[in-house]
């Protein structure tokens, strides 16, 4: 009622969205972004209180973008305060005057839009002249590849090198204190190195073969002339590009060693950027056609490097190049124009990222809005159940189809033990899919996870995709996942049947014989120390009831057989038909035994199948006499059996090891079996 | 009976409200609407519960709507039982109760009567 009392007094100039407490507030917030254009909060509500809502608004940096206007009776100023901290822009106490309100809400959505809209001018200043910065440097390298006859993309991949192995360099060491905005600063600077040649006569610059002694020092003196160029630059030689434009042009030739040139520096004397624009020139050098030389091919230039063909360099260099030599060729390879792009576009965003309130351009909010609708639109298409999951809040977000084909709310806070989505999925595949999201790497993010899921009240087996979503941090962060679930069950239903037929008997729906020795085996290893029996019996005079009254009669007596041991056999145990009129038992059993046994035999044989008297023969065996491997359990069990046919049928026998040499009734009589 | 008699009937503070509120007819739609709220009931079946977070919203709701509305008596009454129930039960929040049932009564039953006047 609060609440439509201010809808209603601010009502027709405004799309008001109204959510009932603390947890929709926050999920319209998700849903919605920079398109809210202001918040009434309130401190006391239901799930979520006020504050809650403002620690996540913080968490999530919205507070930078959706203004808040608290109203509440809690106008004690140890509230106020609180409110205020966590950025609010205004605090109203009830009873709140319309007239206020209102004007309030007008004041602080103005202000803000002003707020965004200088913003964006400044973004979109800072993007032009960044631009035409790096457009005047490319002008004036230009002019000196253009006057030695180069291809013009030198100082593009220059620029690229160096970048890529600065940001290498960074991840194995903080020795040389390189910022982002270094690296921006000394890759742009790096389209500088070769200023200097503009000052070397043509003929030199230019001659195909060997230069002479004197040629070479002419040549040698355009790294001494770039320096000064760039000191002698008026006004501007405090700038830090041209600070480090200088110490790239007069330092780009000398050698870790300390035999390079002008001032055979050594080691770390070397300024970092003019250390890497070396490498970066080198192999550039050696994968281009020159004047006086073929071009190398990636792999050749590489090894020549680190060979030490070349010159020599830092070590850590050295691993640089190595880390980043199987990127190189396809990064080099790029359309030039993009690369120029690409790379400005980069600057602008380190730019934007030291100036932290700018958070986005329009341009930007352009292009997510158009995602995000592209997005709904094949979300509401698609008939899937799709979902999106954030750590920060913990909150799971379905699509609207999505969530009225599982009936329950679109947002769902704390996933793993809200009772909402434990009516879904269980405990444990939550729990499961959770870790298994986890568990993922940033490289591959991909989980396959199948589960019951209960969808519209159907216990339906379903196969979730999800991927996880990590930052870009430095080590990654696991942030939360976007996936779907995919309805398996009829195929998974298939694929049981399929494997229950493959593993049971198709007469009788015992377990057939393979399959059994596969559970004997499981069980025995599970609890290798306890005491098993394994027990083979037949049908007596099988053969007279087959040829007496015919096949079919003989199959119902088995049938008949196989009902009467399901029910004789506790769940534990396992049977199954070993072929023919064979059946075996397995069980597990604690002290005495033999009664066991004995129960079991006597509610077997006695009694008749349509006047067909069902008398049976058993052998057993013991893992406690013969040990646990199954052929020899099986064997000993079958000798026993053996036994007892040949001491005149209908009774049992337990193994013991006078029957040794006892012929088999099932096994093959071989050699190893006498 | 008249919106500003209803006003008088139930402690409220008639010149305040038409003060803050754009309008009468904006002020007496609400007054109506104050019927629909469900929040005394919240309250009642939460205190019944023993659910004193619950009840304590509930209070809560009751004293914002009844700041803004200017029902004064009411917003004593209600004021007082949600500051006895922040932390959870109190031995003076039974007695309170009471007489927020008392206040609410008065409450709606002259709001009833404006209403019968309203729709006549």
């Amino acid at each position: 009622m609060n609440r439509s009392i201010l809808a209603d007094m601010l009502g027709d100039e405004y799309d008001i969205l109204e959510a009932e407490n603390g947890v929709e507030a926050v999920a319209a917030l998700q849903k919605y972004g920079m398109g809210i254009g202001l918040v009434l909060l309130d401190i006391v509500m239901p799930e979520m209180d006020g504050f809650g809502v403002l620690t996540i608004m913080n968490q999530q940096g919205w507070i930078e973008d959706v203004p808040v206007i608290m109203i509440s009776s809690e106008s004690s100023s140890a509230h106020m305060e609180r409110a205020y901290n966590l950025g609010i822009t205004d605090f109203i106490s009830r009873p709140f005057n319309a007239l206020v309100v209102h004007r309030r809400v007008i004041n602080t959505t103005l202000l803000y839009a002003k707020q965004k809209k200088l913003v964006d001018m400044v973004a979109n200043q800072i993007y032009e002249k960044e631009r035409q910065s790096g457009l005047m440097i490319d002008i004036l390298s230009h002019i000196v590849e253009f006057r030695n006859g180069e291809s013009g993309q030198h100082v593009l991949h220059i620029r690229t090198l160096t970048e890529l192995l600065l940001q290498n360099l960074v991840l194995k060491t903080d020795r040389y204190q390189i910022s982002r905005s270094d690296i921006a600063l000394i890759s742009t600077a790096s389209a500088l190195h070769d200023i200097g040649k503009i000052s070397i006569p043509g003929e030199v610059l230019n001659k195909p073969g060997r230069l002479t002694d004197a040629e070479y020092e002419i040549m040698k003196s355009h790294s001494v002339v770039g320096a000064q160029m760039m000191d002698n630059i008026p006004v501007h030689e405090d700038e830090p590009l041209v600070q480090v434009a200088r110490a790239i042009c007069r330092w780009h030739h000398e050698r870790w060693d300390g035999r390079g040139y002008p001032d055979g520096l050594k080691g770390d004397e070397i300024p970092i950027s003019a250390q890497i624009v070396a490498l970066a020139d080198v192999y550039d050098a050696l994968t281009s056609e020159r004047c006086y030389k073929k071009a190398f091919p990636h792999d050749t230039a590489v090894q020549m490097i680190l060979d030490g063909q070349c010159g020599a360099f830092n070590p850590l260099l050295m691993e640089c190049l190595t880390d980043v030599a199987d990127q190189l060729p396809e990064v080099l390879s790029c359309d030039s124009s993009e690369a120029v792009n690409r790379m400005e576009l980069r600057s602008v965003a380190q730019e934007m990222h030291r100036h932290e309130e700018l958070s986005a351009s329009e341009r930007t909010l352009q292009l997510l809005e158009h995602e995000r609708m592209k997005y709904n639109f094949f979300a509401t298409m698609s008939q899937e159940i799709q979902f999106e999951y954030t750590v920060s809040p913990p909150m799971v977000t379905l699509n609207a189809w999505g969530a009225k084909r599982l009936g329950i709310h679109e947002t769902v806070m704390d996933p793993v033990g809200n009772a909402e989505a434990l009516g879904i999925l269980s405990g444990e595949s939550l729990r499961g899919l959770s870790a298994a999201l986890r568990n993922t790497t940033p490289a591959q993010p991909v989980v396959k996870f199948d589960c019951l899921a209960n969808i519209g009240g159907e216990e339906r087996w379903s196969k979730i995709i999800a991927r996880a979503t990590w930052s870009s941090d430095e080590p990654p962060q696991y942030t939360g996942a976007i996936g779907k679930a995919i309805d398996i069950h009829e195929s998974r239903m298939k694929l049981d049947a399929l494997e229950r037929m493959a593993s049971h008997d198709t007469l009788t729906g015992l377990l057939n014989h393979a399959s059994a020795k596969k559970r004997i085996l499981e069980r025995m290893e599970e609890k290798p120390d306890g005491h098993y029996a394994l027990a083979i019996f037949d049908l007596d005079h099988f053969k007279s009831a087959n040829d007496n009254y015919g096949h079919i009669f003989g199959d119902q007596v088995l049938k008949f057989l196989a009902a009467k041991l399901c029910e004789s056999t506790r769940g534990a145990d396992i049977a199954a038909r070993v072929g023919g009129d064979e059946f075996l038992l397995f069980l597990e059993y604690r002290g005495e035994f033999e009664h066991v046994i004995s129960r079991i035999f006597d509610s077997l044989s006695g009694c008749s199948y349509e006047n067909f008297p069902i008398s049976i023969s058993m052998g057993v065996s013991r893992t406690e006499i013969v040990g646990t491997d199954y052929d020899t359990l099986f064997h000993a069990a079958d000798q026993a059996l053996y036994t007892v046919k040949r001491s005149g049928r209908g009774t049992y026998r337990f193994y013991d090891e006078s029957m040794q040499k006892m012929l088999s009734v099932i096994s093959p009589i071989d050699e190893s079996h006498p | 009976m008249t919106l500003q008699e209803c006003y008088a009937a139930i402690g409220g503070d008639f010149e305040g409200v038409k003060g803050r509120l754009p309008s009468e007819k904006f002020i007496q739609k609400y007054v109506l609407k104050f019927l629909d709220d469900g929040s005394y009931d919240l309250l009642v079946r939460s205190m019944e519960a023993g659910n004193y977070e619950e009840a304590f919203r509930a209070a809560h709701t009751i004293k914002g709507v009844c700041q803004n509305l200017d029902f004064t008596r009411l917003y004593q009454s209600s004021s007082q039982l949600s500051e006895a129930l922040r932390n959870g039960y109190s031995p003076e929040a039974p007695a309170l109760a009471e007489q927020v049932t008392e206040d609410y009564r008065q409450t709606v039953t002259a709001i009833r009567a404006l209403k019968e006047s309203a729709g006549a």
